[in-house]
């Protein structure tokens, strides 16, 4: 098999001791910042943007994935001890996990949650592996009309599918793209909403984009609505699960990446999704239906797998497509960006060993996080104890490192703090932050490679659709554009007066 | 964000009339977008295109578009705010919405970031960068007159030698460095 001895080469560039040490970096960073509430790894990578002017690709990457999966380790841990999820994927794991710690079978429920990770993350990249090079060698024909098809199915399905207003998610999708304008053109080299300045003249660097929206944002938000009185984490021992647990756990494993791998692979919110019907399965399967909603075993189990198969889903996405499903995803994009390398179908060709050395590391990581993560839960629980003035002082802290490493001048850090003033008021009035970040990476490709397909097509639109695949694509698009409509239909007959007039 | 019209005479008028934009500020956001749209669409249509004209589609033609539906995206949202369809603020674990918007803190943590901008390329690193944290810190409520400065201070010296020595990303030191 030839992705196997790939594969192989790849665990050996992995296990160089610099690349492990990455790694450990990585798990261990990924798993805190999971802990830390108010910090989501896509907060984190993007502050970690900056390491990529001074690391060699391979070793970033290595880091920036340990943190992904680190992520979906350490934020059960809150989800579990305090009921405040510490990332949206980890939203569902408070359900059963925060009343089985309060029954004082806290343990339990870490160890089920941990090795959930640990088993949904495993088969998660086992059908990586499986996966990602048949995508690739698919694609790898696909042409300019193709991927801006696929781009706007992500711009879509990021506005439409997630969020509780698709007007919100367009105005921010369109902030995104218009900061993504600003510099000059990539065809004619003509500059564009620089209003003469030459700083401007080289573009907004999406470092300063993410981090701005993602942590200064956040930061200022926090800062307006500060909570003075913190609740108090349950405390905990050493996870660990009896026999009895295990016969009720080791079905809902296998069953999360069934539901987690597919749902991270498409655009659609990444974890959120399916990690809510996990719950809903295993609650139909379960044979104590009188446990749920006090602390069900099952409905930590499953829903943990899920979340960790599902990060590999979209790592499958943005590797092969070079298209970002989640925040994490798209704040990775960026950084391949920065290395000048384009994901998509011809990065198993041009990068292969890059590529197969971030798959071994994952694997590596896995273990590292159940090795880490089973005896140190209690040593995680105490980072929630961190004063929250500290927190967020550090996080605006390495905000401004991270902008000011950029080029070294002052205007980056006043365009950060505009833009984190940004993040702020989409924060007040409800505009998710996630379509603006995909605008802003993915637009200008978009627009690119549109212009691509009109020039081999001369300039007539048929150039946009004439490849099956495109057509394809833009079927699901009109789907998704034509979802509340057709749901309207559906329920009039039966007299259901829809009584929220905002889906627009 | 909007500011109340300040000709009322009356401060029984003025009440209901604050109260309202007050509901209504969202609407701010629909003039931002509103703006926004106007700025891409006359940027756009300024620009000269008559010479390096590659391929049937110019530099204007996205623009243009990010422009209108910019324009379009403003009336819709006004439409929804008007109609009493409000965003909802995004909650948090350290988040509490209960309460006003703290906007002292937010001023406070503001002045902290801005004046490491102002003193980074005066002072150096090491030190604007501390000022910045132990602000940000104290903004946020911490008041330990001992542990602040010295968790600011540690914190930026040891990230600028991680900058400069392991990731070989210079930042300026200032004079306080070069001294050592």
């Amino acid at each position: 098999m030839d992705s196997l001895s790939l594969l192989i080469d790849g665990f050996g560039t992995a296990l160089t001791p610099q690349n492990l040490l990455f790694a450990a970096i990585g798990v261990v960073l990924g798993t805190a910042i999971g802990v830390l509430p108010g910090i989501g790894p896509a907060m984190a990578v993007a502050l970690l943007l900056p390491v990529t002017y001074g690391l060699e690709p391979t070793a970033a990457f290595i880091m920036f994935a340990g943190i992904y999966y680190g992520g979906m380790f350490g934020g059960s841990t809150t989800s579990i001890l305090l009921n405040t999820p510490g990332e949206s994927a980890s939203v569902v794991t408070a359900m059963e996990g925060y009343p089985m710690a309060k029954r004082g079978r806290g343990p339990q429920a870490l160890a089920a949650a941990a090795i959930g990770n640990f088993v949904g993350g495993l088969i998660g990249t086992v059908a990586l592996v499986l996966l990602a090079p048949a995508v690739a060698s698919l694609a790898v024909n696909i042409g300019a009309p193709d991927y801006f098809a696929v781009m706007v199915l992500a711009f879509i399905a990021v506005t439409s599918v997630l969020g509780r207003s698709r007007v919100r998610g367009f105005a921010s999708l369109l902030i995104g793209l218009t900061i993504g304008l600003v510099g000059l053109d990539q065809l004619t080299g003509q500059a564009r909403l620089t209003f003469g300045s030459l700083h401007l003249a080289d573009g907004i660097d999406v470092v300063i984009v993410a981090v701005g929206l993602f942590a200064v944002g956040e930061s200022l938000w926090v800062a307006a609505h500060l909570r003075r009185t913190l609740d108090k984490p349950i405390p905990v021992g050493r996870p660990w699960l009896a026999g009895s647990d295990l016969r009720r756990t080791w079905r809902p494993w296998l069953r999360g990446p069934v539901i987690g791998f597919p749902f991270g692979a498409i655009p659609a919110g990444g974890a959120e999704i399916p990690t809510f019907l996990s719950y809903v399965t295993e609650k139909r399967f379960s044979r104590r239906k009188d446990e749920w909603g006090k602390g069900a075993i099952e409905g930590v189990a499953g829903p943990e797998s899920t979340a960790s198969a599902s990060a590999a889903g979209t790592l499958v996405t943005m590797l092969t497509l070079g298209l970002p499903t989640t925040a994490v995803a798209a704040v990775m994009l960026a950084a391949f960006q920065q290395y000048g390398i384009q994901p998509g179908p011809l990065l198993f060709e041009r990068e292969s060993a890059l590529v197969w050395a971030l798959i071994a590391s994952l694997f590596i990581g896995l273990v590292l996080l159940l090795v880490i993560n089973l005896p140190m839960a209690p040593v995680w629980a105490k980072l929630l104890r961190i004063p929250r003035p500290y927190l967020y002082a550090g996080i605006l802290f390495f905000a401004s490192v991270g902008a000011y490493a950029v080029g070294g001048e002052v205007i980056d850090l006043l365009l950060l703090f505009a833009i984190g003033v940004l993040g702020f008021a989409m924060r007040r009035y409800g505009l998710p932050v996630l379509p603006a970040v995909i605008g802003v990476i993915l637009g200008p490709a978009a627009e690119l490679q549109m212009r691509r397909a009109l020039q081999l097509s001369d300039g007539s639109l048929v150039g946009l659709v004439n490849s099956p695949m495109a057509v394809t694509v833009y079927v699901i698009v009109a789907a998704i554009l034509a979802w509340p409509l057709l749901r309207r239909l559906v329920k009039r007959p039966s007299g259901d007066e829809p009584k929220d007039p905002a889906g627009v | 964000m909007s500011s109340p019209v300040s000709t009322v005479e009356e401060p029984r008028a003025a009440a209901p009339r604050q109260s309202w934009w007050r509901a209504h500020s969202e609407l701010g956001i629909c003039l931002l977008l509103l703006v926004l749209g106007v700025l891409v669409l006359t940027d756009a249509l300024t620009l000269p295109t008559d010479f390096t004209q590659r391929g049937p589609l110019g530099p204007k033609a996205v623009p243009v578009v990010v422009g209108s539906l910019l324009v379009l995206v403003a009336l819709l949202l006004a439409r929804d705010v008007l109609r009493g369809v409000t965003g909802e603020a995004e909650g948090g674990e350290d988040v509490d919405l209960s309460t006003g918007a703290d906007w002292r803190t937010v001023l406070l943590l503001s002045g902290a970031f801005l004046a490491n901008a102002a003193l980074i390329d005066l002072v150096g690193f090491p030190i604007s960068s501390a000022v910045l944290f132990w602000g940000a810190a104290y903004a946020l409520g911490s008041r330990n007159p001992v542990r602040d400065p010295l968790v600011a201070a540690t914190v930026s010296v040891v990230t600028w030698l991680a900058f400069n020595e392991l990731l070989g990303v210079p930042l300026p030191g200032g004079p306080l460095m070069g001294v050592l």
